[in-house]
């Protein structure tokens, strides 16, 4: 069984992502730092052992996440030498980038390059609730099985636009056309939420777990 | 396309479900968690349960109720009823659940809604409304389970609560909650129009052309209704059968 950390960023419940991970068939354990990642610490699991991925939650605002990131600072170190695999769930999918308008100009991890910028005034916000995605010219590894229009569950006010469109693998729209899953080597995102998104979720998760397995 | 939400309500008391559906399939029909799962395989697209317990004990059995979904659904839920401060915002979605639904609370002390939205996010706080007409094009804002009028203009309401950081409006017409004669339509659209958060239209709902207006006519981004559903008249696939067929945007 795939063993996944979850990074704790104390910034809410993280039942329903350590259970959709658990739905897709991983291990899941939830880490409040490095320290539980490293091997012979007397933490449960180990970047290169035993972990084959981590996941950053999507619960928060921008600033809050990066603040907390920085517990895991030789963990993501790891995901930015390509050693780790990583998935960016809703929040954590912006946090992969350059910087965010979110609360005054912020840095992100910059693992993709590209802005998080407000939803336009033209459209309700948040941005809640089913929507369907189109599937893009990208890699396609979280999409695999996964068809063209299948229904997520986003909530989020802002959005990426990242500087290259070849990490874009789905884009969804919403007053603007922005992107749903990011891929960019060993770092994946979502801007919906996949754990709350039924079967449909499950099966995008199943395709990262997949990945880290290769 | 953001397609319109189908939201069954459960009514919840002491940890049992108050009108249930009647499954033959389910093990136990008056479990909330069960009745939240067979809405799940119907195609709900959200969950709310409303805790009507009186007791003093109520927090441990919703906490207990909230753990117990969020363990098993995939889907979103919001939990609503008895939630009297900050710290209770904070046990419940702490506990597991996507969003609280704030009411009385929130018009006795506003900042209630600011201080669990700068925590958790405006997409967590839920704003519900109850209003009755008061008037040509007047609405006012009860609380206390509609048993306490408070002088407040519903859209006036709307729009402060919008501004202190709800992220939804939860809004039951008073006057068609219970008629199955349909959503107030007017209500509905003058508050969905004076707000840029999503609202959901509750009360009134007796069949799925209702649910069509509201949304079509009303402009709401979705609808809740109870005992359709409970009652087996509808399931919710055949609501979005029949939303679908009409045009609109339905995630099936």
């Amino acid at each position: 069984m795939m063993k996944v950390a979850v990074l704790d960023l104390g910034l809410g419940n993280l039942m329903s992502i350590k259970r959709g991970l658990e739905r897709a068939g991983a291990d899941v354990s939830l880490v409040n730092g490095d320290e539980g990642l490293e091997a012979g610490s007397g933490g449960s699991c180990c970047i290169g052992g035993c972990v084959g991925a981590v996941v950053l939650p999507g619960v928060g605002a921008f600033r809050d996440g990066m603040k907390a990131a920085s517990k895991f600072a030789a963990t993501l170190n790891g995901v930015r030498e390509g050693k780790t695999m990583l998935l960016g769930v809703c929040l954590g999918m912006q946090m992969l980038f350059s910087r965010s308008q979110e609360g005054g100009e912020c840095e992100g991890l910059g693992l993709i390059k590209g802005d998080v910028v407000r939803l336009p005034a033209t459209v309700k916000v948040p941005h809640m609730g089913w929507n369907s995605i189109e599937i893009t010219t990208g890699s396609h590894r979280l999409t695999r099985g996964v068809k063209g229009g299948e229904y997520f569950y986003f909530v989020h006010s802002y959005y990426c636009v990242p500087e290259e469109r070849s990490a874009v693998s789905a884009d969804v729209d919403y007053g603007v056309r922005m992107p749903a899953i990011v891929e960019r080597g060993n770092v994946f995102g979502t801007q919906f939420h996949p754990e709350k998104s039924g079967p449909a979720g499950v099966a995008v998760i199943r395709n990262f777990l997949e990945e880290a397995k290769r | 396309m953001l397609t319109k939400r189908i939201i069954p309500c459960l009514d919840v008391d002491k940890g049992r479900v108050v009108k249930g559906i009647r499954f033959q399939n389910l093990r136990d029909a008056g479990d909330p968690v069960e009745q939240a799962l067979a809405y799940e395989r119907q195609g709900a697209d959200e969950i709310v349960f409303l805790d009507i317990t009186a007791s003093s004990d109520r927090r441990d059995t919703v906490l207990e109720m909230v753990r117990r979904t969020a363990y098993e659904l995939s889907i979103p839920f919001t939990v609503g009823g008895g939630i009297r401060s900050y710290s209770d915002v904070r046990r419940v979605l702490l506990a597991g659940a996507d969003k609280v639904s704030l009411n009385t609370a929130a018009v006795l002390d506003p900042t209630v809604i600011s201080e669990g939205a700068e925590i958790f996010g405006s997409q967590c706080i839920v704003v519900a409304i109850d209003a009755k007409r008061a008037g040509m094009d007047r609405w006012e804002v009860y609380i206390y389970g509609g048993r306490r009028p408070t002088g407040i203009d519903a859209v006036d309401w709307a729009k402060r609560a919008e501004m202190m950081g709800a992220g939804e409006i939860l809004l039951t017409s008073m006057d068609y909650d219970g008629s199955k004669d349909g959503y107030d339509i007017l209500l509905t659209r003058r508050i969905a129009e004076s707000v840029n958060i999503p609202v959901i239209a509750s009360g009134g709902a007796g069949n799925a052309e209702h649910m069509r207006r509201a949304l079509a006519d009303g402009k709401a981004d979705a609808v809740l209704a109870a005992s359709i559903f409970h009652y087996g008249e509808y399931t919710v696939g055949q609501v979005k059968e029949y939303l679908s067929r009409a045009g609109i945007p339905v995630r099936v």
